[in-house]
């Protein structure tokens, strides 16, 4: 295969080519600021992630990245090891490249009217990059670019409706909260490196279990507890969950569809990638006195519990989604809870697939919010009542999402949170909580099909309240709406090899 | 792949059906719905498959692809056809073709989706009877609950919205019980199972048993699962006193969707105690009997009862069908070659005799707009064709010889009265009593809405009904008749599949 002769930085071309999309967006822009060609901005944009999503699709399958006693073409290390493509790097920017096809194709009917079009398409593709690149990055200086490039976009874009007050509020809510967690995060990277001496992530972890940073245990403790910080504000988790509700109602649809899929991916995938390298679970027990599992432990019951209470008790159906975002961030979040000194890749490999399917359906329920929005049926549940009378093909695919999202069988949901399950029962042979932490999942995700199958009702089996007129077919919505529904059905038939891809990849960076 | 192309033109089907315009759907869905028929009835002839599929019998129409690799466990994409499963998949295309046809009349909206999601439910009612791995049922098993929750929900009578939602969360709960102790129980057997295959399973259960799981010793464990299992199963079935939301669903739903509810719908609880109660727990079912025999007994007689106290029809067929899978589960717990068989025969007896009285009430409530006995009389004056037929039913109902139901109760009986457990005599002879309540209801029932002088309080026009609301109880009647008069055509391949379970207990 021809890739063996190409140069290493190549190996980066997922996140390269949405790079370069976002700048010719921009140069779009500067040869005609006055006037807004919406196909060929979306149509760009959109074109960006699908080659980036081809891209990554074809290296998984040429093997780069995938270690070579596997009969890959091995790891690649970029600039020293400060940014890796292994298999877990394409798995997440397969995810980012999926979710931002999907916005960037709705945006093309969402943003109609809109005034900013080229910004916007260019802080999506921007933000995207960011995303992809926390993906391969692979020390906590490029951990932490790659997570302010993904972020200040996103703070712009949640404000981007700038004549709407709930918009500019989210933004600035973001924003802040945001700004509090980076400095957390920084605060965390610098205690490590106090601790350690190092960035890179290997070099962390060599330090560690070669025994060198006997005295300062709590020093690197307490960097651990600070990155966690910074993790659970880019994956909405307990404690810094807050923002999201707000953030995710005030922004447009899209947006937020891109904030709780892809950038809450984004946000596993350095945790995970963090903790597996740089902080090997033994040793660093032994240095800092606790299992850095056990937080993610309370972490992932606190965080799904939360978010599924606050969900159920909702009107509006945005934040209701955004509950249910945090909610899922928990169910994630056992990916990590479940990991032991030699073992856990089948508990991550889950998480990881969770985080899959979620930028379908999760995408998909955020997208069908826009619809909405776009016909101007209001916020709450009683505003969606009797859609399906009228447009039955949506709240069809709708009531996929959701089902999905509840985890009820035949859809993707039902798959992964099932392998959570069995990975967290697998796990609790090693560390007996995480038998809490399964029957947490079964109970919060029996939970939630209260508030999902509310939505479900409202939709198919309520009289509408009121005579609406004819809504409109986006073709661009409807057609992102449509695919992502399909794909919450068919991951199931092909959950083959999406496990293997998962799972491999899993144990690549677990072992 | 004969199964396969069964799931995939229902599937397909349901979804052409779903994007068709509203007045073609109802003809669409009963064309594509002959192809599963058609195929299926050819199976029923080409069946070459002997013993029971989860005891190293011969499966017909087998297929198995591993599908995912879990590591320590795989999940396969198998499936197969044995005696017990065949005439259910039978039972259900053929059921869904008569009950689409019967729904031209009533469903005047939203035809489209609503004929889309009747070939949605067929689809996965043939994936219960035909899955062999527990994670591909489970997928099935669950499936069926989304269309048949949106069936009754949209086009339910005036409670529909409690209906379905208790519906749902009834099954659901039940359901997840069940789930979480199947999978206690994979995990209990340790490293002699390596996927959810249910042969293998019941191959692991029958050689040993679980090794015990969180502190739970392996026979404790092993009782656990099935009376939790039993407790999910029973929800579905219903029996009592867990059957409320049996006639409110029914009562509720449209008359094609209570066609499928009593018709396939219970049988799947039914068919589930089977397949995983009473073929891999002999030993539990030994223990339990006698509990579960009272709970059958108590379901057979308190159905019946409150059948007897009721005046809207529809809630009288529904409260009877409560009586008739307390006859299924004393079949089952007798653990005889009659017992298990009958009771099986009986699933499918019931499936269509209750199918045929739902569309038969249904067809009477088309032209009258009401169910209630106490609104009519006489009406064998207007609707001779359709009360003549409801009367039929209800003969097969009380078990007239010569029809289906005669065939099935006698086999249940005749086999609960030799049984093992204890007071089984007794038993039986306390559920044969059901049947006295059964003619008493359905009789009374009759006498003072189908006979005497024609009076009845409506507004409406009362005329005979259409042909294409009688054809199909005339074919349910045919075949009603047909398995009345020669069991054999469905019993013996019924019993070839239940003698091996009862090499593992019970008696032959």
């Amino acid at each position: 295969m021809a890739v063996f002769e190409l140069p290493g930085w190549t190996a980066l071309a997922p996140a390269l080519i949405l790079a370069v999309t976002g700048l010719v967006l921009f140069v779009f822009d500067s040869i005609s600021p006055n006037s807004t060609n919406r196909s060929l901005l979306a149509g760009t944009a959109a074109g960006g992630a699908l080659v980036s999503l081809a891209v990554a699709v074809w290296f998984t399958f040429a093997g780069v990245g995938t270690p070579t006693v596997d009969g890959g073409l091995g790891e690649i290390s970029i600039l020293g090891g400060q940014l890796v493509v292994d298999q877990l790097a394409l798995y997440f920017m397969i995810v980012v490249a999926i979710v931002t096809a999907l916005i960037t194709v709705a945006s093309y009917d969402y943003l109609v009217d809109h005034t900013y079009q080229a910004e916007y398409y260019s802080l999506i593709i921007l933000a995207a990059t960011g995303m992809s690149l926390m993906a391969a990055a692979n020390s906590l200086v490029t951990i932490f670019i790659a997570l302010e490039l993904a972020s200040l976009p996103s703070y712009a874009l949640v404000a981007i409706l700038k004549d709407n007050r709930g918009s500019v509020e989210a933004g600035l809510k973001y924003f802040l909260i945001g700004a509090l967690s980076s400095a957390i995060f920084v605060y965390g990277i610098s205690l490590v490196y106090g601790a350690t001496g190092h960035l890179q992530l290997e070099n962390i972890a060599a330090v560690i279990s070669g025994g060198d940073v006997d005295g300062y245990g709590g020093l690197l403790g307490l960097g651990i507890l600070m990155l966690i910080g910074g993790f659970a504000f880019k994956t909405a988790s307990v404690p810094f969950h807050f923002w999201a509700p707000e953030a995710y109602e005030g922004a447009p649809a899209p947006v937020s569809a891109f904030l709780s899929s892809a950038s809450k991916a984004a946000g596993f995938v350095i945790a995970f990638r963090v903790f597996t390298t740089a902080f090997p679970l033994g040793e660093t027990t032994a240095l800092i006195g606790v299992e850095w599992t056990h937080a993610f432990i309370i972490l992932a019951i606190v965080t799904m519990t939360v978010g599924n209470f606050a969900a159920a008790t909702q009107d509006n159906v945005k934040r209701m989604l955004a509950y249910s975002s945090i909610g899922h961030a928990g169910y994630a979040l056992i990916g990590l809870a479940g990991l032991t000194a030699d073992g856990g890749e089948f508990v991550m490999g889950a998480a990881m697939m969770h985080l899959l399917v979620y930028g379908f359906m999760n995408t998909g329920a955020f997208l069908f919010v826009g619809l909405a929005e776009r016909w101007e049926v209001g916020r709450t549940f009683e505003d969606y009542n009797g859609l399906s009378t009228q447009a039955p093909v949506a709240c069809a695919a709708m009531a996929v999402f959701l089902f999905s999202l509840a985890g009820i069988p035949p859809f993707g949901g039902f798959f992964s949170k099932f392998f959570l399950f069995m990975g967290a029962i697998e796990a609790s042979a090693e560390t007996t909580a995480m038998l809490a932490v399964a029957a947490a999942l079964v109970v919060n995700s029996a939970l939630s099909l209260y508030y999902y199958s509310r939505l479900v009702k409202a939709l198919w089996i309520e009289e509408p309240s009121t005579t609406r007129d004819r809504l409109a077919q986006p073709t661009g919505l409807y057609a992102a709406i449509i695919v992502a529904a399909v794909m919450t059905v068919v991951i199931l038939p092909g959950f083959g090899p999406v496990v293997d891809t998962a799972l491999e990849a899993a144990t690549a960076i677990v072992g | 792949m004969m199964i396969e192309a069964l799931l995939a033109v229902a599937l397909v089907g349901a979804l052409v059906t779903f994007v068709a315009p509203n007045r073609i759907a109802g003809k669409l869905a009963f064309a594509i719905s002959l192809v599963p028929a058609a195929l299926s009835l050819w199976m029923f002839a080409a069946f070459d498959g002997s013993g029971n599929a989860l005891l190293d019998g011969t499966l017909a129409f087998e297929s198995q692809v591993e599908w995912i690799d879990l590591g320590s466990y795989t999940i396969s994409w198998f499936v197969g056809l044995d005696g017990i499963s065949l005439p259910l998949v039978v039972l259900t295309t053929i059921l869904t073709s008569l009950a689409i046809m019967s729904s031209w009349t009533p469903i005047d909206n939203r035809e489209s989706q609503f004929y889309g999601l009747i070939l949605f439910i067929e689809a996965n009612l043939i994936g219960v009877f035909a899955a062999l791995d527990f994670f591909l049922w489970f997928i099935f098993w669950e499936a069926v609950l989304i269309p048949m929750y949106l069936l009754i929900g949209i086009w339910g009578g005036p409670r529909r919205k409690y209906a379905a939602i208790k519906f749902f969360v009834y099954t659901n709960v039940a359901s997840l019980l069940m789930f979480g102790a199947f999978i206690a129980l994979v995990l209990g057997l340790g490293d002699g199972v390596t996927s959810f295959a249910l042969p293998e399973v019941a191959n692991a259960m029958l050689n040993g048993g679980p090794d015990g799981l969180f502190g739970l010793e392996g026979t404790t464990l092993a009782s656990v699962v099935f009376v939790a299992m039993f407790l999910g199963f029973a929800v579905k079935v219903p029996v009592v006193p867990f059957h409320t939301w049996l006639p409110d669903a029914h009562v509720e739903a449209p008359t094609p969707a209570s066609v499928l509810l009593a018709g396939v719908l219970l049988k799947m609880g039914t068919y589930a105690l089977l397949r995983f109660n009473f073929t891999m727990f002999p030993d539990q079912v030994e223990t339990y009997a006698v509990p579960i025999a009272a709970i059958a007994v108590i379901s057979v007689i308190y159905g019946a009862m409150l059948a007897l106290a009721q005046t809207d029809l529809k809630r009288i067929v529904a409260y009877s069908s409560v009586s008739s899978m307390g006859y299924v589960i004393l079949g089952l717990v007798a653990y005889t070659q009659f017992g298990i068989g009958g009771a099986t025969f009986q699933m499918v007896s019931h499936g269509l005799i209750s199918g045929l009285m739902f569309m038969a009430v249904g067809v009477i409530y088309n032209a009258t707009h009401t169910r209630l006995v106490t609104d009519m009389s006489g009406m064998a004056d207007r609707m001779p064709v359709a009360v003549g037929i409801l009367v039929a039913g209800a003969f097969g109902y009380m078990g007239l010889p010569l029809m289906s139901g005669f065939a099935a109760e006698y086999f249940i009986f005749f086999g609960a009265f030799g049984a093992g457990f204890d007071y089984a005599p007794l038993f039986t002879a306390l559920a044969m009593f059901g049947i006295v309540l059964v003619a008493g209801y359905l009789l009374f029932a009759l006498q003072r809405a189908v006979f005497g002088p024609y009076r009845l309080e409506t507004d409406y026009e009362v005329s005979r009904a259409p042909l294409h609301d009688i054809a199909p109880m005339f074919v349910l009647l045919g075949i009603i008749i047909a398995l009345g008069v020669a069991p054999d055509l469905i019993f013996e391949m019924i019993t070839d599949a239940v003698d091996p379970i009862l090499e593992n207990g019970g008696e032959l």
